[in-house]
């Protein structure tokens, strides 16, 4: 009798990896289908432009790679609606092909060049830094136009071909350390990521401009912590032993929230400050009360009236509020569209080139692009006050 | 030992056979660049598969911290080949690929003299928390770039140039296939299967363990060297618990102890994820109930009684 | 300075009692199935989950939901033996390793499909005040922390030491044969270790979910393999053992954190571990074992 379960056993979980085999089989094939739909398509609508991309969709990072996605799903319906891109004299209608990589670089690699078979015009990524980088050298081989929505590592965009939406970590650092000195804070503690080259990039940058501002002094306790760390205690003790009026925490907001609440417990009064990786805190807390106050960078604000109907298309059609992943990903989308009319062409040399003489007017803010891939853009600090995101004034 | 023996003869021919069939599928245009992406990374994986072979089923002793030498390997030969951008690319590639399996190879001996005193279960705990040193060192380091890693590391594999892998791989596996047929291999195995009665002949257990564990980690170093420079970027968080496992997932559904089944199932469970791409979930899933039910069938009377697999019937009949 | 000294060691205390209650399961098992439950961290996410399923998606009753998370746990600690591991009682050491951390695996990708990879906040059933000892603040859910921990091993230690399922469990341990032979029910046995050690589990799940307030299918991961350090550390097999591990891990963790780094601290952590089995292969309070022929 056991036998036979095992041997039934044995049978069905093969017979799943057949399955899986044979769904993957006619995923290729309803792929391919779709593919030809879209041709169709194209022959009664005009042309497709293509935007390809990877990001995690699945894997601890999935929340970034699906805001993205959604982001960029809904620019794209949006500019269709209006009749498309108008190139020269032709109409292009977008399109988007969107790969999972699970922000791992090697799978990215493997994503990329699946949206290479399947032709792609532009490719807007990736979504994680790591990726991005895995994946540069490969655009520039192929000659084609890489926008990069949220891949925020400074070597990104050293080939001429890379661009990016969001602020470079360095650029973060300084801004936040900037805005410490301004206003006027008589010591910080940084409590950083180790094992995040966001984290880490951000705490470095941050270091350097207070010790160019003359402001070293002010830097009174340095901390850090690593990915599946959630207990923070002994940093904070540490922390406030230097006394510290205000702690750094450059990261994610799975672990800032974490760090407020057990500061809290602490019974530490300290004033926090983030990187734009903050956003979505609110949601992550029980307790608002333990992140009021708090200001971070981030250069989307949902509730911010000039973003009023992305946000209000985004929790229609998503049933959650957008984060700056999603705002990122439909500005690049817009950026994409402003240099296809700019250049009247698709082909990748003259998009390239229009990438530096276009100037967007974005949700997450007005933006022009410089000849080493990074954009100009102001940013913006929010705070939070009675459970709610604010712009800082 | 001899180099060249019939089986050998006849495994490079399959090799052989391979090759010339994969540069067809490619030339001809059958395979996508997709597909042709995931040769190397096929090759990596049946490197790392085959070494955990090694000491996972041929010696008998778990490994848990295989990721970690495969670590060392790369960040060994990525450091080299950024830092000798000024000789000629084979030779830089050539240097970097050596150095990263001999260190891969000197850490396993440091790591392997003192661990594999310990057995079992306190093996696999000790190999584990190695892994994860050796993990937050490279993080702690400056000249390993931190968390950031190493990024810009020369390419020498692509989508279309892997024949130097390729090689590489069947020279890995027809070295571990000759050493487990020869005197040294029948050693290893009778440690396996009986260590006292190992002992009792005359067979230098310590020294037969040990030597296995660097082979296994001097493979592994080799592997993670290749994977570098297929990648471009390496980052301490890749080569983590959960890459250790994988590898051992693919030795345990190969079979313990069976060479063709490593490579059979690491080419498998490569090119699976492509066709899931997106189900990441799932696949973890997948491979959860692969690991328990392999391991619940090789040990039910109903395996013993079938003849696939020498090793778990002998197991089978000493009960 | 002393303040801070003091702060770290509560701070110590904390995760290292919450450290020795699971290390308690894991050593309870090795003592009696003579294998490493690598699942046993994993019962502890589930505990955090079950916990948070019945308070928020089932309203019930805290005390209720208490009670129904050690049952979920204890229930699913003794299914997981069933069907994993008593079909390999009697093979090699290796392959039920592997069947443990396969078992580790899908716990973990199933409450991954269940409830996805972003964490879910949830509010603490521990009302969460300071109390100020002198210049020292100690937040009240350290305080329950400990005096459950506490409370937990006295009630243990009675159990093994006074009751007659204790000493058959003592008698199972020492002698798997032998005790079959007095007419102990070794299945059973077994089944009740699986079911006290998860139910401890599912304590230092609750425990931990006061403390973070936030749950992911991972959680369970870095604290059970630091519970099963310190259970080695303590001498796997022995219970105070593992309570004194416990304890000393969560200080060297808290002590190397604050004056060494924090970078470090996991290496220092498992650095201990490899020294203690190097030079005391049966940890600080087990037994010499002699291997025989």
């Amino acid at each position: 009798m056991k036998k036979r379960v095992l041997l039934s056993a044995m049978a069905l979980t093969f017979g799943l990896a057949l399955t899986a085999c044979g769904n993957a089989g006619s995923d290729k094939a309803a792929d391919s289908g779709s593919k030809a739909e879209t041709e169709a398509a194209a022959k009664v609508d005009g042309d497709v432009f293509t935007i390809g991309t990877t990001g995690p969709l699945t894997g601890s990072a999935a929340s970034y790679g699906n805001s993205v996605k959604n982001g960029a799903t809904i620019a794209i319906d949006e500019i269709n609606a209006a009749g498309g891109v108008k190139v020269g004299d032709k109409t292009y209608k977008l399109a988007l092909n969107f790969q999972d990589d699970e922000a791992k670089e090697d799978k990215a690699v493997n994503a990329y060049n699946n949206l290479m078979d399947s032709g792609i015009n532009v490719f807007m990524g990736s979504v994680t830094s790591g990726s991005s980088l895995a994946l540069t050298d490969l655009t520039a081989k192929d000659n084609i136009l890489q926008i990069t929505p949220s891949g925020s590592a400074k070597a990104i965009t050293e080939n001429p071909n890379v661009f990016r939406l969001c602020f470079t970590d360095p650029l973060q650092g300084k801004m936040i350390a900037d805005f410490v000195v301004d206003q006027g804070y008589e010591s910080v503690a940084v409590l950083y990521n180790n094992s995040d080259e966001y984290s880490t990039g951000v705490y470095e940058a941050f270091k350097e401009e207070l010790n160019t501002a003359g402001k070293s002094d002010l830097l009174v306790n340095e901390q850090s912590f690593t990915n599946d760390d959630v207990d923070f205690t002994t940093q904070l003790t540490q922390i406030k032993a230097s006394g510290a009026k205000l702690i750094f925490v450059p990261g994610y907001y799975e672990a800032a929230a974490y760090i407020v609440q057990q500061a809290k417990q602490q019974g530490i009064d300290a004033a926090f400050v983030g990187s734009d990786g903050w956003d979505g805190v609110l949601g992550q807390v029980t307790d608002p009360s333990a992140v009021e106050g708090a200001v971070f960078l981030s250069p989307f604000l949902a509730s911010d009236p000039s973003a009023a109907d992305f946000t209000k298309a985004y929790e229609t059609a998503y049933k959650a509020t957008p984060d700056q992943f999603a705002a990122d990903g439909y500005d690049t989308v817009h950026v994409i569209k402003a240099a296809m009319e700019k250049a009247g062409s698709i082909e990748s040399d003259d998009l390239i080139k229009a990438m530096t003489e276009i100037e967007v007017n974005g949700i997450t803010g007005k933006v022009s692009f410089n000849a080493d891939g990074e954009p100009n853009k102001e940013p913006k600090f929010v705070t939070i006050t009675n459970g709610e995101y604010k712009l800082f004034d | 030992m001899k180099i060249l023996n019939k089986k050998t003869i006849f495994n490079i021919a399959v090799m052989l056979l391979a090759y010339v069939l994969v540069f067809v599928l490619i030339n001809s245009g059958i395979l996508s660049r997709q597909y042709k992406s995931l040769i190397v990374p096929i090759c990596v994986n049946i490197m790392l598969a085959v070494s955990l072979n090694l000491v996972t089923g041929f010696l008998g002793e778990l490994s848990l911290g295989h990721a970690g030498f495969m670590s060392i390997g790369a960040y060994t030969s990525a450091l080299i080949s950024i830092n000798t951008s000024f000789l000629p690319p084979a030779l830089s590639f050539f240097i970097a690929v050596v150095c990263g399996c001999i260190l891969a190879a000197v850490f396993g001996f440091l790591i392997g003299v003192p661990v594999l005193r310990l057995r079992g279960d306190y093996l696999a705990i000790v190999t584990l928390a190695f892994g994860e040193i050796i993990k937050s060192v490279i993080n702690y380091l400056n000249f390993t770039g931190g968390s950031k890693g190493l990024s810009k590391i020369p390419l020498y594999s692509d989508y279309n140039n892997f024949t130097v892998v390729f090689i590489i791989m069947v020279i890995c596996i027809v070295l571990i296939s000759n050493l487990i047929n020869s005197r040294d291999g029948r050693a290893i195995k009778s440690i396996r299967d009986n260590d006292i009665a190992a002992e009792s002949i005359g067979i230098k257990i310590s020294k037969y363990k040990v030597s296995a564990f660097v082979i296994a980690a001097g493979f592994a170093g080799l592997a993670g060297s290749l994977y570098a420079h297929n990648v471009g970027i390496i980052k301490p968080n890749i080569f983590d618990y959960n890459k250790s496992i994988e590898i051992l997932v693919f030795v345990v559904l190969g079979g313990m102890g069976n060479i063709p089944g490593s490579i059979i199932s690491a080419i498998i469970l490569t090119v699976l994820p492509e066709f899931l791409r997106g189900a990441d979930n799932l696949r973890m899933l997948l491979y959860a109930i692969v690991l328990i039910l392999m391991m619940i069938f090789n040990n039910s009377k109903f395996k013993a009684n079938l003849s696939l697999n020498k090793t778990f019937r002998k197991l089978g009949k000493e009960d | 300075m002393l303040i801070n000294f003091i702060e770290q060691l509560i701070n110590g205390l904390r995760t290292g009692s919450i450290y020795a209650l699971i290390a308690i399961g894991y050593t309870m098992v090795y003592g009696i199935a003579k294998m490493i439950n690598f699942a046993h961290g994993d019962i502890i996410m589930v505990g955090a989950y079950a916990l948070y399923f019945s308070i928020s998606v089932l309203g019930l009753p805290v005390p209720v939901a208490l009670l129904l998370t050690v049952i979920v746990c204890s229930v699913l600690g003794v299914l997981i033996e069933k069907i994993a591991y008593k079909p390999l009682r009697k093979a090699q050491p290796l392959a039920v390793l592997i069947t443990a951390i396969g078992m580790s695996f899908f716990l973990q990708s199933s409450s991954l499909l269940i409830f996805g990879s972003t964490p879910i906040p949830f509010q603490s059933v521990i009302p969460n005040e300071n109390i100020k000892v002198g210049p020292v603040i100690i937040s009240s859910i350290t305080l329950v922390t400990l005096v459950v921990t506490a409370v937990a091993m006295i009630l243990l230690t009675l159990f093994i030491n006074k009751t007659k399922m204790g000493s058959a469990m003592r008698a199972v341990s020492e002698d798997k044969g032998a005790a079959e032979l007095m007419g102990i029910n070794v299945n059973s046995t077994i089944s009740m270790t699986f079911a006290i050690g998860s139910a401890l589990a599912a304590v230092a799940g609750i425990l931990y979910i006061s403390q973070y307030q936030s749950m992911k299918p991972t959680l369970g991961a870095l604290p059970g393999i630091k519970a099963f350090v310190a259970a080695v550390l303590g001498g796997i097999g022995s219970i105070p053992g593992a309570m004194l591990g416990g304890i000393l891990l969560g200080l060297i963790e808290s002590v190397s954190k604050a004056y060494i780094s924090t970078e470090l601290a996991d290496a220092i952590v498992f650095g201990v571990l490899i020294v203690v089995l190097l030079f005391r292969p049966s940890g600080l309070l087990g037994k010499k074992k002699i291997v025989k022929v």
